[in-house]
């Protein structure tokens, strides 16, 4: 992932993710928006928090501290190729959020939708 | 999400407009809430679900929308926080990147040509004026901190003034403790004796760093400290 990719203006407000959404939408880029829409117990990021993904696996932002922005970008591959929402659910009694590592103890849904 | 509806988000935070996203989660059909602007979106709320939205905008919040049995999400894109440094000077350009990598949005104010340069504050706001009048425009609110750097009182003083007029939530004087007992002498004399426990002086946490850049980032850490500790 080329840092230059990310950039910053906190003259808008805006997270630095939405930004770099707007950027690989110019460059014609197929692109899916992931955000964090409840927590429970201990998460790391916050309600609203946002990861941003392309058809080539590129992600910035994050839904989590790292554990499971790995499986949030497959999911939003198929929210690319289905043009269909998904709202995805990670917790400690998930099984696959356990291979995942999911390892602080809390639960967390993400929605996941593809940008049109 | 359309690209229409991003179009128009990034329209409304040029303009400082708050906006809310609302999602119902279910099929991703969306709507933009403002406080005070009609609705724009293909998304239909009834007038009670758009005024819970707007509580929800009004404090930033964002999540689930009470009362929508999970199926309505809200999204609050709200201003930055802000943070104005008066000094041009050496801390001050190690503070303004750093405050804005953490989201704030920065503008530096020094009357002084030879600091106020854009050479020297690549990228950020820069005001070359008196403090005091550049400081009433600005508007300090309860989302605004400042870091007064310039150790001259001609120029720190009035903008603490003004500072301590306003409800910023921050005021930041650089200055040793010996500085700061002359600073409380003449603002006391000022007449804001019984605003002056508002001022964090010698500014900063206390990290032990002497440095320029190491005062930047205990001063950040206050900074962040006295956001959420109201």
């Amino acid at each position: 992932m080329d840092d230059s990719l990310i950039k910053y203006d906190s003259g808008t407000g805006l997270p630095d993710e939405l930004l770099t959404l707007k950027q690989w939408l110019a460059e014609g880029r197929k692109v899916a928006l992931a955000t964090v829409v409840q927590t429970w117990g201990s998460s790391p990021r916050s309600t609203g928090s946002h990861l941003v993904i392309d058809d080539q696996t590129n992600f910035v932002g994050s839904v989590s501290g790292g554990c499971i922005e790995g499986a949030v970008v497959s999911e939003a591959l198929e929210v690319i190729d289905q043009g269909q929402p998904k709202l995805l659910e990670f917790g400690v009694s998930n099984e696959e959020a356990w291979e995942v590592g999911l390892t602080c103890g809390g639960a967390i849904q993400i929605y996941v939708e593809p940008v049109v | 999400m359309k690209q229409t509806i991003l179009a128009r988000i990034f329209e409304d935070r040029e303009n400082k407009h708050p906006v809310a996203l609302v999602t119902r989660i279910d099929d991703g059909v969306q709507a933009l809430v403002y406080k005070d602007q009609p609705v724009f979106g293909e998304l239909s709320l009834s007038s009670g679900e758009q005024s819970r939205v707007k509580n929800m905008l009004h404090s930033g919040r964002s999540g689930k929308l009470p009362e929508s049995g999970d199926a309505v999400f809200v999204r609050s894109y709200v201003p930055p926080y802000r943070l104005v440094i008066v000094g041009a000077v050496h801390i001050a350009q190690k503070l303004a990147p750093i405050a804005k990598e953490v989201g704030y949005q920065v503008t530096v104010v020094d009357p002084r040509r030879a600091f106020a340069t854009q050479e020297r504050f690549h990228g950020v706001d820069l005001i070359c004026d008196w403090p005091d009048e550049v400081l009433e425009k600005l508007q300090l609110d309860s989302q605004t901190a400042v870091v007064t750097l310039t150790h001259d009182p001609k120029i720190d003083d009035p903008a603490i003034i003004e500072s301590l007029k306003s409800n910023a939530f921050y005021i930041g004087c650089l200055g040793s403790t010996r500085t700061h007992a002359k600073r409380i002498e003449r603002l006391s004399e000022a007449g804001f004796a019984d605003s002056l426990q508002r001022i964090c002086a010698p500014v900063g946490l206390d990290l032990g760093g002497r440095s320029p850049a190491e005062v930047a980032v205990a001063t950040l850490a206050q900074i962040i400290q006295s956001r959420y500790a109201r």
